[in-house]
């Protein structure tokens, strides 16, 4: 899968993971496809749910096999 | 006063204290719910009477402490009054507490405040051999600790998947806090195992093609006990769908604590007892 933009929030903590994720959202076009490298643990429970709830569309998540996930999400994908 | 009638007293609430002629005050509380107008009320009664302070009881009660047995019908009245009713102790129905539940938590998946009033209009103060707690959580996050109470209640979502809505991103799959669900990206397949499943909605909540859907359901466990022993109340039902169900299993768990228990007798010793598969069957008649 091909991403417009690309986020890694590995190195910080709740709340700032949606933070910062937000922020790199919000500065993207609708339609555009952001690849954003997240932790297991708190960051991958949450965050999908906030995503959604923003309405961004996750469209594929692969489990990296070393503590780390990464999203492709769609901007405004469930608007 | 001469004859006072501790055992009366008890029963509307109040809460004999080690110091002579004084009682501690229990009031009527419901999922811990308290008005602004109560509150004053309290406050007023707490400086006229007491000694202008309350504690907040371990199940979101409130009680008046220092009040005088000369002062109760007083204080019952000048509560009464300003819409604040005397709470319950002994061997009955006691405050039904909840957490704030759907209406106000972002993971709150049950109006656990509209069922904490059935509850309390329904059961409220129903005398028993011994006490009798129930606790109402919104969620599997179970800040009320539902399995605390002799009757616990936790909302839950009852998943449902829907492969033609599907996408197979996967998310699912690392948001499950049990990993019950799996996926397989490449056959384009995804495996549920329900018994995993702790009815969390998460993979609802996640879900960004709305393949995951679902319908609010409750968890009840039974037999909670945390005073001398100790004993986590027991999943022993599948989640009820239904407001109706869960009264009609209220009742029945009820009429068989009614029916079964000893003076004094906590609903766990009761079910160890007689036998958990016996209420479990009394149950089952009406599920």
């Amino acid at each position: 899968m091909k991403a417009d933009n690309i986020i890694d929030i590995t190195n910080v903590v709740c709340p700032v993971t949606f933070v910062k994720l937000k922020i790199e959202l919000e500065n993207m076009e609708t339609g555009k496809i952001l690849e954003v490298i997240l932790n297991e643990g708190e960051p991958i429970a949450n965050i999908p749910r906030s995503l959604k709830d923003e309405g961004h569309k996750i469209i594929d998540v692969t489990n990296n096999d070393n503590g780390t996930y990464t999203l492709f999400v769609k901007k405004d994908g469930l608007v | 006063m001469t004859d006072i009638n501790f055992a009366e007293l008890k029963k509307g609430g109040f809460m004999k204290q080690k110091q002579k002629d004084y009682f501690s005050m229990r009031l009527k509380t419901i999922g811990g719910q308290v008005t602004a107008e109560q509150l004053e009320t309290i406050q007023l009664v707490s400086q006229k009477y007491g000694k202008g302070y309350i504690h907040l009881t371990s199940r979101q009660g409130i009680e008046i402490p220092f009040i005088g047995t000369e002062n109760i019908d007083a204080v019952k009245r000048e509560l009464a009054a300003g819409g604040v009713q005397n709470g319950v102790c002994g061997a009955r129905l006691r405050t039904i507490t909840a957490c704030q539940g759907s209406v106000i938590c972002p993971s709150g998946l049950i109006d656990t405040q509209q069922l904490a009033e059935d509850c309390d209009h329904r059961y409220g103060g129903r005398e028993f051999p011994c006490k009798f707690k129930i606790g109402i959580t919104g969620c599997p996050n179970n800040c009320l600790k539902a399995e605390e109470n002799d009757l616990g209640i936790k909302g839950g979502i009852i998943p449902q998947w829907n492969a033609e809505k599907c996408i197979f991103c996967g998310v699912c799959v690392p948001v499950c806090p049990t990993k019950a669900i799996t996926v397989d990206k490449d056959t384009h397949t995804l495996a549920f195992i329900e018994e995993k499943c702790c009815y969390c909605g998460a993979c609802f909540k996640s879900c960004p093609a709305s393949a995951w859907g679902g319908q609010s359901g409750y968890v009840v466990s039974l037999g909670g006990l945390y005073g001398k022993q100790i004993a986590i109340g027991k999943h022993i039902l599948p989640i009820i769908s239904n407001a109706e169900t869960l009264h009609k299993v209220i009742t029945v768990t009820l009429d068989f604590f009614a029916s079964h228990a000893k003076q004094g007798e906590r609903f766990a010793k009761t079910l160890d007892r007689v036998g958990w598969n016996t209420l479990k069957a009394a149950i089952e008649e009406i599920l």
